[in-house]
């Protein structure tokens, strides 16, 4: 291994000289340096003056701990993907021929969110003469997690174009959207191609072609199979006996979008997203707080079998889990004080559980409810930077 | 003579370009984002907004020195809905199916910015010819934003040109999709913005810090 680290150093040493000032390869740079930073760490120490220390754990190693948190539920995704196409049609594999049939399946996805989002990427720090930043390497393992398996790559091309060109590069860059750029890409496919991104055939592959199904099977999600009991008028019990076992919505054997279905996969990733503390478990928490806080209220006012549902069952169903751990927290887009993040969190779930249950157009509330919420972040923190000063001002006994 | 001429062109083709009431002026947004769904009302809206500023600039400058500056508005406001009013009647006798899509949006050129910016910024104090080249010079630059950017919200939200089918039907049976996006008002507001990005790359001059 570190034989193999050893030729590398020195092949990146080698060609170091031509990508300097005076090389003959100087304009690309920005490219070289962003595939050395992805290898080794920087040598830049911090400068002998100055009030500030310059962390081991460069921008690059945290991006690749998020990317890490993703794996349990990128590979259960890929499983999931076999297992329902299994039960759709019928035939009987084993759990790795399962596996198999989904990386081929979810494999492209990734190749094109990457190399479409890394382009652009690419080709505007040269323009610009930026670094290359890392935040696509995230958001690009993102996109094909939020989405169903059977997204035609052309839209996932066009929908990752628009992106990070519309929400990341016109502000500036990693580090400057107001948006989520992997939510941006979902809603973008959600409000122009609404028939690939939603409805009951879109979550198990093949369906949307008119693949041939066992009888009963319906490849509706939970949340799909909730909000139509709202205009069926099931009772609540109905509903209840209905909707998938709550271990199996937690185990993630369930439709939906790749990575999104395994609650228990996303807790893997939260663990790890918290142990290292890239993530904010303010964040997180008060997601879920507020989730539960909606779904309580709906309890208690009842009236129909989705306001009667429990509110623990909207966090197995759908995106919520994943959404609170992963999107929520992003770093760029959440609250940055640390108040905010309580509010912020907490309307987050509030108000993805309210667009599920009382809007039946919008089946999934998170993706609405995070972009809605990254929208009012420069808002909250505003008010909490204020409420601050305010509060500091009074001790101070100033006159002012 | 040869300056006049000169100086005449120039109205027009700096409201054009350079002074243009949308991208760099940023007046009439609201009416650009409702009537672009589809080319035809687009076209048919920027002739009609174009007829309205022109004519309104030439009456209202040939009465200016009549009109007491504290009606001014009132006067303004009389004249322009008369033309609105005129335009309307034409709409619904000549082309009826338009002039039910444009529905409301045709007694909204009254509140058209332009309009009313041209009559308080040129034609209040400029002579009757300049002021109506003037008005048309605003109505093309008006229009030829519409136009562009219905061009883009028709071929790609729809899939056709004028109500004409140009996207093959082979695409849509290779698994080609409108783009649903481009028929909501956002994508309108965007496209707007991609039209000043382009023209601010070419007018250099006309960035803000």
């Amino acid at each position: 291994m570190l034989m193999r680290m050893k030729f590398l150093r020195d092949y990146l040493d080698k060609a170091k000289p031509h990508f300097q000032k005076g090389g003959k390869l100087h304009v690309f740079h920005s490219t070289f340096d962003a595939f050395e930073t992805f290898l080794f760490v920087p040598a830049a120490t911090t400068p002998p003056q100055g009030a500030h220390f310059r962390d081991a754990v460069d921008m690059k190693r945290s991006m690749s701990v998020v990317i890490l948190a993703l794996m349990p539920a990128l590979l259960f995704g890929m499983f999931n993907v076999g297992y329902q196409q299994m039960l759709a049609s019928g035939e009987v594999r084993t759990l790795l021929e399962n596996f198999m049939f989904g990386l081929w399946k979810v494999l492209p996805l990734i190749v094109v969110s990457y190399v479409v989002g890394l382009g652009i990427e690419f080709a505007v720090a040269q323009v610009r003469g930026h670094e290359v930043n890392e935040g696509f390497l995230v958001t690009g393992m993102l996109i094909p997690l939020i989405l169903p398996v059977d997204t035609p790559l052309w839209m996932v091309a066009l929908a990752t174009a628009f992106s990070v060109i519309f929400v990341k590069e016109i502000f500036g860059g990693t580090g400057m959207n107001i948006w989520n750029p992997a939510l941006v890409t979902r809603a973008f496919i959600f409000f122009a191609y609404p028939s690939v991104i939603s409805g009951d055939s879109v979550w198990v592959t093949g369906l949307r072609k008119g693949m041939d199904t066992v009888d009963g099977f319906s490849g509706a999600t939970p949340l799909a199979e909730a909000t139509a009991s709202v205009t069926s008028g099931l009772s609540g019990s109905d509903l209840l006996r209905d909707l998938p076992s709550m271990w199996d919505m937690f185990l993630g054997l369930i439709p939906g979008s790749v990575g999104e279905t395994s609650t228990l996969c996303i807790l893997l990733g939260a663990f790890v997203l918290l142990f290292t503390g890239v993530a904010s478990w303010k964040t997180m928490l008060s997601v879920f707080a507020g989730g539960a806080f909606m779904g309580l209220i709906f309890n208690l006012v009842g009236g129909s079998a989705y306001m009667e549902l429990p509110f623990y069952y909207h966090f197995v169903m759908g995106g919520f889990a994943f959404g609170a751990v992963f999107m929520a927290t992003d770093p760029v887009s959440s609250a940055q004080t640390e108040t905010g993040k309580w509010i912020f969190g907490f309307l987050v779930g509030l108000l993805s559980v309210l667009i599920r249950v009382a809007n039946p157009a919008y089946p999934e509330g998170m993706m609405l409810a995070i972009l809605f919420m990254n929208t009012m972040v420069p808002l909250i923190d505003h008010y909490v930077v204020h409420a601050h000063i305010r509060r500091r001002l009074k001790r101070a006994h100033v006159q002012a | 003579m040869d300056t006049g001429s000169t100086k005449n062109r120039a109205l027009v083709s700096k409201a054009i370009n350079k002074d243009n009431p949308v991208v760099v002026q940023v007046l009439g947004i609201c009416s650009a984002l409702a009537v672009t769904v589809k080319l035809e009302p687009a076209m048919v809206m920027a002739i009609s907004v174009t007829m309205v500023i022109a004519c309104s600039n030439l009456i209202i400058s040939a009465l200016r020195n009549l009109i007491p500056s504290s009606i001014r508005i009132i006067v303004q406001l009389v004249v322009i809905s008369t033309l609105v009013i005129l335009v309307d009647q034409v709409l619904k006798a000549y082309s009826y199916e338009v002039s039910k899509q444009l529905s409301v949006y045709v007694g909204l050129i009254i509140t058209n910015c332009i309009v009313m910016g041209r009559l308080e910024a040129f034609a209040m104090s400029n002579k009757p010819l300049p002021s109506f080249l003037d008005g048309i010079g605003n109505g093309l630059g008006y229009a030829w934003i519409l136009i562009t950017v219905a061009f883009f919200r028709e071929l790609l939200g729809s899939g056709s040109l004028l109500g004409y089918q140009i996207v093959p039907q082979a695409f849509y049976e290779a698994g080609y999709h409108d783009n649903g996006l481009m028929i909501m008002p956002a994508m309108a507001l965007i496209l707007v913005g991609c039209i000043i990005w382009i023209h601010r790359l070419r007018n250099p001059e006309l960035m803000e810090d």
